[in-house]
């Protein structure tokens, strides 16, 4: 979400274990080239923030770096999986794109704006849930899928996806991975390819 | 059809387990050290005499590419970079071998490091792929504890250190030079070329970028010769690919196919068919959204490689093959693509940042049948704008698939289009959107 919250935290920092994985992060890059842990440690400010990032966190990115401020600015904005404003405990996200969309995403959609809310970027009742369209996610062949928080939930239809969306607003986790209990990439009826393969 | 034998990557399904034992069972690391101790010249020649190209999408030679690298090291070190950041809608080969095959990926990385004298590689993979990030985090941990990582790496003599860097979310940071500034925390803008990243890459020093299937299949090339994959496929579009069918097929799945298999085959032999039969095909996209379309006309006989797509004027790409059937709308189809590249253009060159979103609102009315003939033509002209005036791939990669829809659907567009009409509608367009509508003649 890319709009700033009008409400923001006065202050931010790290927590001592993210402090200590923040410096794995600066230490991959050589000394002078810090700034290049910019997004791994923009994800710790999300991680440890609710999933979203306040401009005081952004400040002390910068801080932490020794970039200018504007310069972690524009790189949260320049970046979809940032989000500036508060997101929902659960963050649904659909792929739309053209191989999900002829799969049918769009009763996907329909089911998270029957459940979740009308619009995307809004808390659900419950304020817990939140959805929102994205583009292609890079599992074309489990289309449509969906993402919630870091786990993919592929293969989905109508029925699937509204149980999905049902056990996320009694605050559980389902299970993520194929609906259909495919395995992984294979063809849904069968191998056709690699079927007497075996760690030789 | 290709023997099981003859693929690369045995456990694209995860059958047998990723963990490093069962990759080292199935022969991954084997003999790594004496393939090294043979020098870096034999290495780039056994590639280049493989005539592998580079899978993820542009097709160009890799043996080639690894030459490029100055021989000495000078003041500067070089990088190796490897492209994980897979975003081209259709595509989904790399998450597979990121999750399924990391240590050929890893093993592929050891070696092409030598060759081009690296002793750092990062690994940039895109942010959605939390969880396959957290896998191959751990299968470089296993190969660090074995000792094929590290100081004196699998007993070879030579130190190689690998780092994971997430993306996060850019389609645009697939480019490599986009890649290179998102490494260095920029946005990720692509840069002018020349300097090409082989002189003047990451940080400023000599860096090569390939893609993670490029890499992966390296070792096998070297352990099985470069004539055994010479002589799969067809010459100059030579060994084996990972093809990704998806859409309106009965059984949308990954498989690793001979270069060269016609598409047919390919769909009605591991795909189930298109959904209706064959003859309810309207059109595949067959290299990921970026490339233009074939109608079921040229499908019926085309063959999956680069050479002869290109003639059909298409092309391989990334092998995301997209089967669209006559049930679905193929402009809605087009005009969601190009809402794709809408969202992701990085905004750098204005033709790009503009005409995107031009397209899109053009295709989006040419859906609705709100658009007049005459749109058709402006569509072509701006296209046509779009192409060649970019830094970047990406203003091809945008304006292609919409050149194709006007070549081979230019009569579905039609009947979907009206005149003009002869009294105008005083239109309250707001201002800088869709302007050159209000002007047409000189848009």
């Amino acid at each position: 979400m890319k709009k700033i919250s009008k409400t923001q935290p006065e202050l931010f920092e790290f927590s001592p274990e993210n402090l200590k994985k923040a410096e794995i992060e600066i230490n991959k890059y050589p000394k002078e080239k810090k700034a290049s842990a910019v997004l791994a440690l923009l994800y710790l400010v999300q991680e440890q923030n609710n999933n979203w990032i306040p401009l005081a966190g952004i400040k002390y990115v910068a801080k932490l770096l020794n970039v200018p401020y504007i310069k972690v600015y524009e790189v949260v904005t320049f970046y979809s999986m940032f989000n500036l404003s508060p997101v929902g405990k659960y963050f649904v996200q659909v792929c739309t794109t053209t191989p999900c969309m002829i799969r049918g995403a769009k009763k996907l959609t329909d089911v998270c704006k029957k459940y979740i809310s009308k619009n995307q970027n809004e808390l659900s009742e419950n304020k817990i849930c939140s959805w929102i369209e994205v583009e292609c996610l890079g599992a074309c062949v489990n289309a449509p899928m969906m993402q919630i928080n870091q786990d993919y939930f592929e293969d989905l239809d109508e029925s699937k996806t509204t149980e999905i969306i049902e056990k996320l607003l009694k605050d559980e986790f389902p299970t993520p991975g194929s609906a259909t209990g495919r395995k992984n990439n294979s063809p849904e009826k069968g191998k056709t390819t690699l079927i007497e393969v075996k760690n030789a | 059809m290709l023997k099981d034998e003859d693929r690369i990557f045995k456990n694209l399904y995860n059958d047998l387990g990723w963990e490093i034992d069962s990759a080292i069972k199935r022969g991954d690391w084997f003999q790594t050290k004496d393939i090294i101790s043979k020098g870096k010249d034999f290495i780039i020649k056994e590639i280049k005499n493989s005539e592998l190209r580079g899978r993820g999408g542009a097709g160009f030679p890799t043996g080639l590419k690894l030459s490029f690298a100055p021989k000495e090291v000078g003041s500067r070190p070089h990088y190796l970079v490897i492209n994980a950041d897979e975003s081209e809608p259709g595509t989904c080969k790399d998450r597979d071998i990121l999750r399924f095959e990391p240590q050929k990926l890893i093993e592929g990385c050891l070696i092409t490091s030598y060759a081009i004298s690296a002793h750092t590689c990062y690994i940039y993979i895109r942010g959605e792929y939390f969880r396959e990030g957290q896998r191959l985090q751990k299968a470089i941990d296993e190969a660090y504890e074995k000792n094929f990582l590290g100081k004196n790496a699998c007993g070879s003599g030579w130190d190689l250190d690998i780092y994971l860097h997430y993306g996060a979310g850019a389609y645009i940071c697939g480019e490599e030079t986009a890649l290179l500034e998102s490494l260095e925390g920029n946005k990720g803008l692509p840069r002018l070329k020349p300097p090409f990243p082989a002189l003047v890459g990451l940080y400023g020093c000599p860096t090569i970028v390939n893609n993670v299937e490029t890499v992966a299949v390296i070792p096998t090339i070297l352990k099985k010769g470069a004539k055994w994959f010479s002589s799969l496929g067809k010459p100059k579009n030579t060994g084996t690919k990972i093809f990704c069918i998806s859409g309106n097929v009965n059984n949308p799945c990954n498989v690793e196919e001979e270069m060269g298999i016609p598409l047919k085959d390919l769909i009605e032999k591991h795909a189930g068919g298109v959904v209706g039969g064959w003859n309810n095909l309207q059109a595949v996209i067959p290299g990921g959204s970026s490339m233009p379309l074939l109608p079921k006309k040229l499908c019926d006989t085309i063959t999956m490689d680069f050479d002869s797509l290109v003639k059909a004027k298409s092309g391989l790409g990334t092998a995301g093959v997209i089967v669209i059937n006559k049930d679905q709308d193929i402009i809605k189809c087009m005009a969601r693509i190009a809402r794709f590249y809408k969202h992701e253009s990085c905004g750098q060159c204005t033709p790009c940042r503009e005409g995107c979103g031009w397209m899109w609102r053009i295709l989006e009315r040419m859906a609705n049948g709100d658009a007049t003939y005459k749109e058709i033509d402006l569509l072509q002209d701006v296209t046509k704008q779009i192409e060649g005036h970019t830094i970047c791939a990406f203003g091809e990669g945008s304006a292609w698939p919409v050149q194709g829809l006007i070549r081979h659907f230019r009569k579905e567009i039609e009947k979907r289009c009206h005149e003009e009409p002869l009294v105008k509608k005083k239109a309250n367009i707001p201002y800088l959107i869709d302007q050159h509508l209000l002007e047409k003649d000189s848009a």
